[in-house]
């Protein structure tokens, strides 16, 4: 090898290491995750300190911290990130799919359907199985009627999309507020928890998390062609997209990963709408990064927010929607004032 | 390098005749004007031929394969199109949005490379951008932004050119450099095909027009046997003056 080939063979190497580079916020993010579920096993009614805590994970420490770590918080914790993961990513691939920075994952009416479900098991006094199976039919169930109205018997447009998702949703608040009216007195507290979001209510972390894993495989290789899609479906065709077929693929993963995310923890608010846009103003605009960023900033914010829930007013808990909204409208404010 | 070839093709305008069914054949190193007033179906016209709006009959073959066999990725390796109306709802920069054009060339998996970049870097230099390429698009003028669709579709690098009104939001300097561009490409072997309303950069740099009026009639042909007074005359339903000025005929408005 002469003296150019060798800087060339230098320049192709730092060359395939800088293509990635702008994959290492990726990296701050994970810690920052890891950071945020250790905190929310360690922090609670009974605070425990980071050399037992070490211990506990080794496999030593005492009874106490080994029940209270691995079959109360960490399960607890995990279902926190998986939500606010699936959330996150969930409301980047609707704002994606409508081409409208104002959608959220909730916009077409899943956690209406979703909400209407759970409060039914909750009236009928059913345990939290049925509750989570109701609230999962839910979804569904107005995730098709959205789909179906909105392709009626003319063309498929965002707009009418948009439309029908949010005349759905406030059909369904209104059957809400009915449930919430007629509803014994006992059970309005519960009720209304599961409505701000609360994630007493999740049960195993396991269908939340592995779906996001799934999903984040899913997407990244799609990112590319949802980059050319926010610049308009007849721009994204003429580059060789199959628009249809991918705003399908985007509108069922969407609301799929809603409907878990609700079906786990309730209809919590913001992460969806929030998470995604603080991390276009920081990372700018490659979907490719957003959708893996947003799983990963989703799950560290509703974790670090649900830890807040449970020591603000200890031995009461909040529902953890009231903080994810307390600590997402200041930060998203300042980043949007801030941005250009 | 990739014919463009339309056999028996009616363009679907609603409530619209037929009129005179289109059989053209667009050869690499012919430069194409369409011709025609508002509303005579020049932009449909264009997005039929890229395969984005079905004919209502008829038929489009690129290298003599039908356009409705091909898969929209391998039509998008052949053939680009410049947009006259374009949407920008996200932010992002002119290099990022020039470098969209090497989308249709990449398997999902892969990054943009070396190479890739280096396309959209030239690209943006040969539309004067280099300069801004760091900004973001919605704080571009009208023109800029126009020079930037060029520049994605440049990056493209298409044997098939489709540009609705290329020279739209240009100034007299830039609309003489997008039209050299594009006859470039045309000398280059590909096969361009422009939607212009100024019938003078028609005159100047198309070999072939296609005239099409309002009630579906068309005609066309080699440019010196298109560009006579009475058609354009009748085509715009305005009296026209015309003079000679270094070889190629000037039309205004009489």
């Amino acid at each position: 090898m002469n003296a150019a080939e060798a800087i060339a063979h230098r320049a192709n190497a730092s060359m395939a290491i800088s293509a990635w580079r702008p994959f290492l916020p990726l990296v701050w993010l994970a810690l920052l995750g890891v950071l945020a579920l250790m905190l929310a096993v360690a922090i609670g009614s009974v605070t425990i300190a980071p050399g037992e805590f070490w211990a506990v994970i080794l496999g030593e420490g005492s009874e106490l911290h080994r029940t209270l770590i691995f079959e109360l918080r960490a399960p607890r914790a995990l279902a926190g990130f998986a939500t606010g993961g699936l959330l996150a990513v969930a409301g980047a691939l609707m704002q994606i799919l409508l081409r409208n920075p104002l959608a959220d994952p909730y916009v077409l009416g899943v956690s209406g359907g979703a909400s209407v479900g759970a409060l039914a098991a909750m009236l009928a006094g059913t345990g939290t199985a049925v509750l989570s199976g109701s609230a999962f039919a839910g979804a569904l169930l107005s995730t098709f009627l959205v789909f179906g109205l909105a392709h009626g018997t003319g063309s498929w447009t965002p707009a009418r999309l948009l439309l029908t998702g949010i005349v759905v949703a406030s059909g369904w608040g209104a059957v809400i507020t009915l449930m919430l009216a007629i509803g014994p007195t006992d059970k309005l507290p519960g009720m209304l928890y599961w409505l701000m979001g609360d994630l007493t209510y999740a049960q195993t972390p396991w269908p939340a998390l592995i779906t996001l894993a799934l999903v984040c495989l899913l997407v990244i290789p799609l990112g590319r062609s949802l980059n050319v899609l926010a610049r308009g479906p007849l721009q994204a065709a003429a580059l060789g997209v199959a628009v249809r077929p991918l705003e399908w693929t985007i509108y069922v993963l969407a609301s799929l990963l809603t409907a878990l995310a609700v079906t786990t923890a309730g209809s919590i608010g913001f992460v969806g709408l929030v998470v995604p846009h603080m991390l276009r103003l920081v990372l700018g605009n490659d979907q490719r990064l957003i959708l893996p960023a947003c799983a990963l900033a989703g799950g560290a914010l509703l974790t670090l927010a649900d830890t807040l829930a449970r020591i603000v007013i200890a031995p009461e808990q909040l529902p953890v929607g009231v903080i994810t909204a307390l600590l997402g409208v200041p930060t998203f404010l300042v980043l949007l004032y801030r941005s250009r | 390098m990739t014919v463009l070839e339309t056999q028996d093709l009616v363009i679907d305008i609603p409530e619209r005749p037929d009129g005179r069914a289109l059989n053209l054949r667009m050869e690499p190193g012919q430069t194409w004007g369409i011709l025609g007033p508002n509303g005579a179906g020049k932009s449909t016209l264009l997005h039929t031929l890229a395969g984005l709006k079905p004919p209502r009959s008829g038929d489009i073959q690129l290298d003599g394969t039908s356009l409705s066999r091909l898969r929209r990725g391998t039509v998008a390796q052949q053939l680009g199109i410049v947009f006259q109306e374009r949407q920008d709802g996200f932010p992002a920069t002119v290099l990022e949005t020039a470098l969209i054009g090497r989308h249709p060339f990449l398997s999902p998996w892969q990054l943009e490379g070396g190479n890739d970049l280096e396309m959209a870097e030239n690209a943006l230099e040969q539309l004067e951008l280099s300069d801004l390429a760091e900004r973001s698009v919605s704080t571009l003028s009208g023109g800029e932004r126009q020079r930037v669709a060029l520049a994605t579709t440049l990056t493209q690098s298409p044997s098939v050119w489709l540009a609705d009104e290329p020279t739209n939001h240009l100034d007299l300097r830039h609309q003489v450099a997008v039209m050299n561009l594009l006859s470039g490409q045309a000398r280059a072997g590909r096969t361009v095909v422009l939607c212009l309303h100024d019938l003078n950069l028609a005159a100047r740099w198309c070999d072939h027009l296609l005239l099409l009026y309002p009630d579906g009639e068309a005609c066309w042909g080699e440019a010196d046997s298109m560009l006579k007074p009475q058609a354009l005359e009748q085509l715009y339903g305005q009296p026209l003056t015309w003079a000679e000025v270094d070889g190629a005929p000037v039309f205004v408005p009489s």
